[in-house]
C-alpha cells in the first residue's frame, strides 16, 4: 500500500539561483513499511522534496507543477485545518540538529508529553505513551531521561527523543533529513538501526534522506539518486547498488567504497615523531575550573613519504594531537622530535624556521582564509614571512594555483568567490606553497560533497607522489583513512588504541574499539565500484 | 545602488557637518567676541538688531557663544571618546591576546570600571582636585572605555578561533604580522560601531557635567554651560536654553541615527546577498 506519492514535482527557485528549478518533475513513491533514500549532495534539491510533502516550503519557492498525495488522496490546502491535521497526526519528520528540534528549557519528558496533550489524549495515558515511546527508542534510563534537559542529552540521545517525539502519535510517515550525518560512526550505526527496527515494528513507511551512500546500503529498500533538482537513477537498492547505471550514480559510490590503491612504499626514514606525549588543557573561568586530558600517551612515527591516518571520533584527542605536532600548543609532557632534533620546546628564530617544514590544511575551507585577503597574498604570505621577495612569492604562488587545478588568474580574487572544494585546494596551496616536509591535513575533507571529497582526496595523493611529502590525515571517516592512509592510528578518549600498518588493521583489527568502529561504519557491504 | 542611503541617516549627516562646520566657523557670523559684555544690551530675545539670537544677562552673543560651546563640546565628546575607545581596544586586545593573569586583571577591572557610578565619581575627583580642562578631559576618556574592552575581547577571542589564524601561525607568521595583518582588520569595525555609539554618550556626559557647574568653567564656555546660565531665567530668556538644548539634542539624536546605520552596513550577516 502506497503512503506518499509524488507525481512531477517541480518546484521553483528564487531568480538570480544557479539554476531555475530547486527540484524539476520528481516522482516517487514510498509504500507502507519501506525505506526510500533520496540520495544527493548539496544543493541537488533533496531537502526541497521533503519540505514541499510537509508543507513546509518558504514563499520564495512555490511549487509549480505536479502533485502530492497521501495514502491515496491529494494533500489538501496548505494551512488548511485537514492539513494540519494530518501533517501533525500522520506524517513526522526528523532532522540532523536533534538538539536544535528540542526546546533547551524544558524537560524531555514534558515536551513529549505536550504532543500528546494537543493531540487530546488524557492525562494518564500520556504518561503511559511517553513511558512506552522512551522504552521503544532505546534510551537507557527512561524515566529518569524524561526528567532531563535538552543539553543533558549526548547527540545519540538527543536524537533518540526526536525519533521519539516524531514516532509518539504513530504516524504513517517519517522523514528523515540526514538524521545521522552529525553523529559519531557507532551512534550512527545504532540509530539507523534503532529507525529500521522501528519501521519494521511500526510499518511506518520512511523516506530517508542521506548523502552517503554507506548509509543507503545500510538501510534502504529502494534508492532515488538526484542530481541538480532532478533524478538521475532510482531502482530497489540491492540492484541499483550493485550494477549503477548512470555515471553520476557511479562516482558517488566510488566515493564511498574508495579504498586506495596499496601502495608498496617501503618503511623508509622517520622525517618526525612523538614519543609518550600528554597534553592537558585548562577550562573553565574564574571560580570554576577543571582540567582535561586531550591527549594521553600517545607515541607515533611519520615515515618519510608515507600517509599516516588518525581515526577517533569526536572527542578522542586527534585534533589536540595535530595542534601539538604543528606545535601550536605546547605538550604537558612527552618529546617531539624531527628529523632526529629535540623540537618539544623550541622557540624564537629556530621555531620560525622549523614553522615552514610542517604546514596544515584544516577542516573548515569557509573559515581557513581571510575574508578580507585575495587568494594570492594568502598563499604568498607564507613566502613572504619567510623571507622572499615580492615577486618571488607571486611567482610561487601562480605556480601553486596551477598544481592545485586552479588558474593563475584567480590570484586577485577574494575568498568569497569560490566553491568549498576550491577554497580548500587554495588552502592546500597555501600549505605547500612552504615547501613543506610534513603536511597535516586535520579533517580537511570532512565538511565537502562526497564527489569533491573524493577529488581532494586524489589532489592529495598526486601532490605527495608528485612532492614526495609525508602526511598525517586527521579524518573520522574510516573510508576516507582507508582511501588514503599507508599506517594508521586509532584514538579514543586521548589514548592511541591501536596502531599499525592501514591494510592490516583494516583486514584484522586486534582492539575491541577498532572492531566496534569498524563493525559501525556504514556501507560495509557496498561492493566495490570503480568511477566511470 | 543596493546600499542606498536611508533619508533619516543623510539628514542626520547634514546636520552633523552643518554642526562641525559651525563650530569651526561660526564665530564669524557674529561681529561681536564670545566673551565681550554689554551690560546695555542684557537680555535683549532673538532677532533684536544686531544679536540674530539674542544676549544672555551680561549683555553677550549667545550666536557666538554657542559657536565657541559648540567647539569645545566638540573637542571635549571627540578627544574624550577617543581616550576611551583606544585605551578600551587595546586593553580588550591585550586581553585576549596574552589571556592568563593579564586576562583576569583586565577583566576584573571592566568589572569595576562597569559598577562605578560615573556621574558621582566625576563629581568627587573635580571637587577634589583643581578642575583643570586636561582634568575634564580624562576624566571623559576613563568613562566608556569597558565597553570597547569588553566587545574587543570577545572579537578578538572568536577571531583567534578562525582557521586562517591558526593556518598563518602554522606559516611561521610572528604574533606582530597575525595580529595587525589579520585579526585587527577582522574586529576593528567592531570598535567603529561603538565609537558611534559611545559618541553621543560622551556629549550628554560632557553637557550634564557642564550643566552641574563641574565641567567647562567659565570664562571658557560649552554648550551645557549655556544651558547652566540660563537655567535660572527659563520662563524669562527662553532663548539661552532652548538653543543650546537644541543643538545637543539633534547632535546625539544624529550620530546615534549614523551609528546605528553604520553598524548594519558592518554587520556582514546582514548583508543581503
Amino acid at each position: 500500500m502506497t503512503v506518499l506519492t509524488i507525481n512531477g514535482l517541480s518546484v521553483a527557485l528564487p531568480s538570480g539561483g544557479d539554476r531555475a528549478l530547486a527540484v524539476e518533475g520528481v516522482s516517487l513513491s514510498v509504500a507502507k513499511g519501506e525505506t526510500l533514500c533520496l540520495v544527493g549532495e548539496s544543493g541537488s534539491g533533496k531537502s526541497v522534496i521533503a519540505q514541499a510533502v510537509m508543507g513546509m516550503l518558504p514563499p520564495q519557492l512555490p511549487i509549480t507543477a505536479g502533485s502530492i498525495a497521501f495514502d491515496g488522496a491529494p494533500l489538501p490546502a496548505q494551512r488548511s485545518d485537514a492539513f494540519l491535521r494530518l501533517r501533525s497526526v500522520r506524517m513526522a519528520m526528523i532532522f540532523q540538529d536533534a538538539s536544535a528540534s528540542l526546546d533547551p528549557l524544558r524537560r524531555v519528558g514534558d515536551q513529549l508529553e505536550e504532543i500528546a496533550e494537543v493531540h487530546g489524549i488524557d492525562r494518564a495515558a500520556r504518561k503511559r505513551k511517553v513511558a512506552e515511546i522512551l522504552q521503544a527508542v532505546r534510551l537507557p534510563d527512561p524515566a529518569k531521561l524524561a526528567r532531563a534537559y535538552p543539553h543533558q542529552l549526548s547527540g545519540g540521545q538527543a536524537q533518540r527523543v526526536v525519533i521519539a517525539a516524531a514516532l509518539l502519535l504513530d504516524p504513517e510517515l517519517l522523514i528523515a533529513d540526514e538524521p545521522t550525518t552529525a553523529l559519531d560512526v557507532t551512534t550512527q550505526a545504532e540509530i539507523l538501526a534503532l529507525i529500521d527496527d522501528l519501521r519494521r515494528e511500526r510499518g511506518t513507511a520512511v523516506l530517508f534522506i542521506t548523502h552517503d551512500f554507506g548509509v543507503v546500503s545500510d538501510i534502504a529498500d529502494r534508492v532515488v539518486v538526484l542530481r541538480q533538482g532532478e533524478i538521475v537513477e532510482t531502482g530497489a537498492a540491492k540492484t541499483l547498488l550493485a550494477d549503477p547505471q548512470h555515471p553520476y550514480t557511479r562516482t558517488l559510490l566510488a566515493a564511498a567504497t574508495a579504498r586506495g590503491a596499496p601502495r608498496d612504499t617501503e618503511r623508509s626514514d622517520v622525517v618526525m615523531a612523538a614519543q609518550n606525549i600528554h597534553l592537558t588543557y585548562g577550562l573553565g573561568g574564574l571560580f570554576n575550573r577543571r582540567e582535561v586530558e586531550a591527549v594521553k600517551d600517545v607515541s607515533l612515527t611519520l615515515h618519510r613519504g608515507r600517509t599516516t591516518a588518525v581515526v577517533g571520533e569526536s572527542g578522542s584527542g586527534k585534533s589536540s594531537l595535530a595542534r601539538c605536532l604543528l606545535r601550536l600548543e605546547e605538550v604537558t609532557s612527552g618529546t617531539i622530535t624531527f628529523e632526529g632534533r629535540d623540537i618539544t620546546h623550541l622557540h624564537g628564530a629556530e621555531m620560525q624556521a622549523l614553522r615552514k617544514r610542517i604546514q596544515v590544511v584544516l577542516q573548515d575551507p569557509f573559515g581557513a582564509l581571510n575574508p578580507r585577503r585575495t587568494i594570492g597574498s594568502a598563499i604568498a604570505e607564507g613566502p613572504i614571512i619567510h623571507g622572499a621577495s615580492k615577486a618571488e612569492a607571486r611567482a610561487k604562488a601562480e605556480e601553486l594555483l596551477d598544481l592545485v587545478g586552479l588558474t593563475p588568474q584567480a590570484f586577485d580574487r577574494h575568498p568569497h568567490e569560490f566553491s568549498g572544494g576550491q577554497r580548500q585546494r587554495i588552502c592546500i596551496a597555501r600549505a605547500l606553497a612552504l615547501d613543506p616536509d610534513v603536511l597535516i591535513a586535520d579533517e580537511s575533507v570532512s565538511a565537502l560533497d562526497v564527489s569533491i571529497q573524493a577529488q581532494i582526496l586524489d589532489l592529495f595523493r598526486e601532490l605527495q607522489a608528485r612532492l614526495g611529502f609525508t602526511m598525517l590525515f586527521i579524518t573520522h571517516d574510516l573510508r576516507v583513512a582507508a582511501a588514503i592512509a599507508d599506517d594508521l592510528l586509532v584514538m579514543q578518549n586521548g589514548r592511541a588504541v591501536e596502531q599499525g600498518d592501514a591494510a592490516e588493521i583494516f583486514a584484522n583489527p586486534q582492539q575491541p574499539y577498532t572492531q566496534a568502529l569498524l563493525a559501525a561504519a556504514p556501507g560495509k557491504d557496498l561492493p566495490e565500484v570503480s568511477a566511470a | 545602488m543596493k546600499n542606498k542611503v536611508p533619508f533619516v541617516v543623510k539628514c542626520a549627516m547634514v546636520f552633523v557637518v552643518l554642526f562641525v562646520l559651525f563650530a569651526l566657523f561660526g564665530q564669524w557670523l557674529s561681529p561681536y567676541e564670545f566673551r565681550e559684555t554689554s551690560l546695555l544690551n542684557r537680555l535683549k530675545p532673538p532677532g533684536t538688531e544686531g544679536y540674530i539670537l539674542g544676549t544672555d544677562a551680561r549683555g553677550r552673543d549667545v550666536l557666538v557663544r554657542l559657536a565657541v560651546g559648540a567647539q569645545i563640546t566638540l573637542i571635549v565628546a571627540l578627544v574624550g571618546t577617543i581616550i576611551g575607545a583606544v585605551l578600551g581596544s587595546l586593553l580588550g586586545i591585550l586581553a585576549a591576546a596574552r589571556r592568563g593573569w593579564t586576562e583576569n586583571v583586565i577583566v576584573a577591572a571592566i568589572d569595576v570600571q562597569a559598577s562605578l557610578p560615573i556621574i558621582i565619581v566625576a563629581l568627587f575627583v573635580l571637587a577634589m582636585f583643581d578642575n583643570s580642562f586636561t582634568l575634564f578631559l580624562l576624566l571623559i576618556g576613563l568613562t566608556g572605555w569597558e565597553v570597547y574592552a569588553r566587545l574587543m575581547r570577545g572579537a578578538v577571542l572568536s577571531a583567534k578561533e578562525h582557521g586562517y589564524v591558526t593556518a598563518v601561525r602554522a606559516l611561521g607568521a610572528s604574533p606582530w604580522r597575525i595580529y595587525l595583518g589579520h585579526i585587527l582588520p577582522n574586529v576593528i569595525s567592531v570598535a567603529l560601531v561603538q565609537f558611534t555609539v559611545n559618541l553621543p554618550l560622551t556629549i550628554l556626559l560632557e553637557t550634564a557635567l557642564s550643566f552641574l557647574g563641574l565641567g567647562v568653567q567659565s570664562p571658557l564656555t560649552s554648550l551645557g554651560q549655556i544651558m547652566s546660565e540660563g537655567r535660572d531665567r527659563l520662563l524669562t530668556a527662553w532663548w539661552l536654553t532652548l538653543f543650546p538644548g537644541a543643538i545637543i539634542f539633534l547632535l546625539a539624536l544624529s550620530v546615534s541615527l549614523i551609528g546605528d546605520w553604520l553598524r548594519d552596513r558592518l554587520d556582514p550577516t546582514l548583508k543581503a546577498r
